[in-house]
């Protein structure tokens, strides 16, 4: 097989996306926000439970889409629970230069770790945007709602 | 039919092909499997030769200048509009309004008819099978002048309902919008039928011929269309021009949708007076080097036998459907009997974004997603597919290597 394929389409991604981390809906939800890639036509929506601390306690969320898409969401579910919404917000910088392919400044060894199953992304350019959505979901949820979009 | 009229009418894909370099070349180390033909065909060496010799040798603005150049390009224009006439045999080359592309020829349609005959209340009928292009104008009638769009549902196997479809058209019905061929089932629409049915009832039919234009011959008089939108770069012209037929009367009666040069009788500061049709719908510069490449593509078309050519096609969508038969995770969508040359599938387990980028990587180019065509989407239940669309130089050992790969697919993400 293909080795960029193998690397995209590595047995922790298919697992991601099989039995999806966080998956479902978030009841009592301090921020939602809904995403949209208006080419493939997926969904999603992230539930984000924010604390006073600025800490967020709680995520999940729901939708259709690529084994890409719903992995990329999955391991972030998994990865931000917990942390700041700061913390949250650098995490997702590192991750979006890990999927462009350009250099990743500001990550701890820790968290390069377990975002590098996602690094084969970076071969299939047309595929970021999969990768991507869950994240810019977040991120709009956080600053207050609305649609996020990849295209 | 004797043996050899058998053998001078048979259609040779092996030697089609070399009209098309692209197809000699590779992709990750694999050879290129073109099956994205719905989306956009490649084009013949005979297409890319017209519009490099004029451009090099007679290119210059139309109707315009006096000089020698400008009136060769006229001409060449105006026997292109005389080409696609007889392509779609229309009545006169005045019927033909060169646009760029079946989009601007819908939209054209829409502001030009349809909007000011319009009131709020009338309907628009089209089919849940429509192309976003055959939809989206009407959705503008909608939102803006109070339009009701009444959807006319297909069965299961991708067919359209013709006592359905008629059923929807009443005393409010001003235009019933149908496709020709469905970009995603495959399916081809009577077309004769249904505008015998709208015609009955005092209603004109526009139709989406991107699709129909390809696969079927197109003859607008025996099939009393009053509108049929084609486009050129999926007949293996270029990107950048289409056409409108729309019958005599309906555009001496349309007002222009665009306006600017070359569109007008007289301007002056207090009026303006418009050309005759067709120019009156064709403001500004046209794609010029395009129509002779149009006119080159369809003369290419012409130069087989076309029944044999889909003879061939249909071949190679009963191939690929009895090929994916073996997959019992593999659900094709659209099924009707004598359906084009387009095969839509849904895999299960398998997202058609992961599906189409691994056989991307065995060297296959196949659409994955929505298609521009999501009311059809939610019929189905699926919010995308995967899509292999054939052309005349696609091949059986093409169809082997897009088996093999969905197999591959399996196990990879199965």
């Amino acid at each position: 097989m293909d080795q960029s394929l193998r690397e995209l389409y590595q047995e922790v991604i298919l697992d991601h996306s099989r039995h999806p981390r966080h998956f479902g809906k978030l009841e009592h939800a301090t921020n939602t926000a809904q995403g949209y890639n208006p080419l493939c036509g997926d969904r999603v929506t992230v539930y984000l439970i924010v604390g006073n601390d600025d800490r967020i306690a709680d995520i999940k969320f729901e939708g259709k889409g690529c084994a890409i898409s719903q992995a990329s969401a999955s391991l972030m579910t998994d990865m931000i629970v917990g942390r700041t919404v700061a913390e949250a917000e650098k995490l997702m910088g590192g991750f979006l230069e890990l999927v462009k392919g350009e250099n990743v400044v500001d990550l701890n060894d820790d968290d390069r770790e377990r975002l590098d199953v996602m690094a084969g992304v970076s071969a299939f350019p047309m595929r970021v945007k999969c990768a991507t959505l869950a994240w810019h979901t977040m991120k709009s949820a956080l600053e207050g709602g609305g649609t996020a979009k990849t295209e | 039919m004797t043996a050899q009229t058998k053998f001078r009418t048979a259609f040779n894909p092996a030697a089609a092909r070399k009209d098309f370099q692209i197809l000699s070349r590779s992709v990750y180390g694999k050879p290129l499997v073109y099956l994205d033909n719905a989306a956009s065909a490649q084009k013949p060496r005979q297409v890319l030769d017209a519009m490099d010799d004029f451009a090099v040798s007679e290119y210059a603005n139309v109707h315009r200048g006096v000089h020698y150049l400008s009136a060769t390009a006229t001409e060449r224009y105006e026997a292109a509009r005389e080409t696609v006439r007889k392509f779609l045999n229309a009545e006169s080359s005045g019927e033909i309004v060169f646009t760029k592309g079946g989009t601007e020829a819908i939209n054209l349609v829409a502001y030009s008819y349809a909007m000011p005959r319009i009131e709020a209340g009338d309907e628009i009928v089209l089919t849940v099978m429509e192309h976003h292009s055959n939809i989206v104008p009407w959705h503008f009638l909608r939102e803006r002048q109070g339009a009701v769009l009444r959807w006319v549902d297909v069965r299961d196997d991708g067919s359209l309902d013709l006592d359905s479809l008629a059923s929807m058209i009443g005393p409010k019905t001003k235009l019933v919008a149908v496709t020709h061929i469905s970009n995603v089932l495959g399916t081809v629409n009577p077309i004769k039928e249904i505008v015998a049915r709208a015609h009955a009832k005092g209603v004109p039919v526009l139709v989406d011929g991107c699709q129909g234009a390809v696969h079927e011959t197109v003859d607008v008089r025996d099939q009393d269309v009053d509108f049929y939108a084609v486009t050129a770069h999926k007949l293996y012209g270029p990107t950048g021009i289409g056409a409108l037929y729309a019958k005599k009367a309906h555009l001496k009666a349309m007002r222009p949708f665009n306006g600017g040069g070359e569109m007008i009788n007289e301007v002056t500061r207090d009026m303006v007076t418009y050309a005759d049709p067709p120019a009156r719908f064709e403001a500004g510069t046209p794609p010029i080097i395009e129509s002779v490449g149009l006119a080159a593509a369809l003369d290419y078309v012409n130069s087989f036998d076309r029944a044999a050519v889909k003879a061939h096609e249909h071949d190679l969508l009963a191939y690929a459907r009895e090929g994916v038969r073996q997959f019992n995770w593999l659900r094709v969508i659209g099924d009707a009997p004598g359906k084009a040359a387009i095969l839509s599938f849904e895999a299960e387990g398998m997202h058609a974004h992961d599906l189409a980028t691994i056989l991307d990587r065995e060297g296959l180019a196949v659409r994955a997603g929505h298609h521009c065509a999501q009311p059809l989407m939610e019929r189905f239940g699926v919010a995308s597919t995967t899509r292999a669309s054939f052309a005349l130089y696609n091949t059986r050992a093409e169809v082997d290597v897009m088996i093999e790969a969905l197999a591959k697919a399996r196990k990879i993400l199965g």
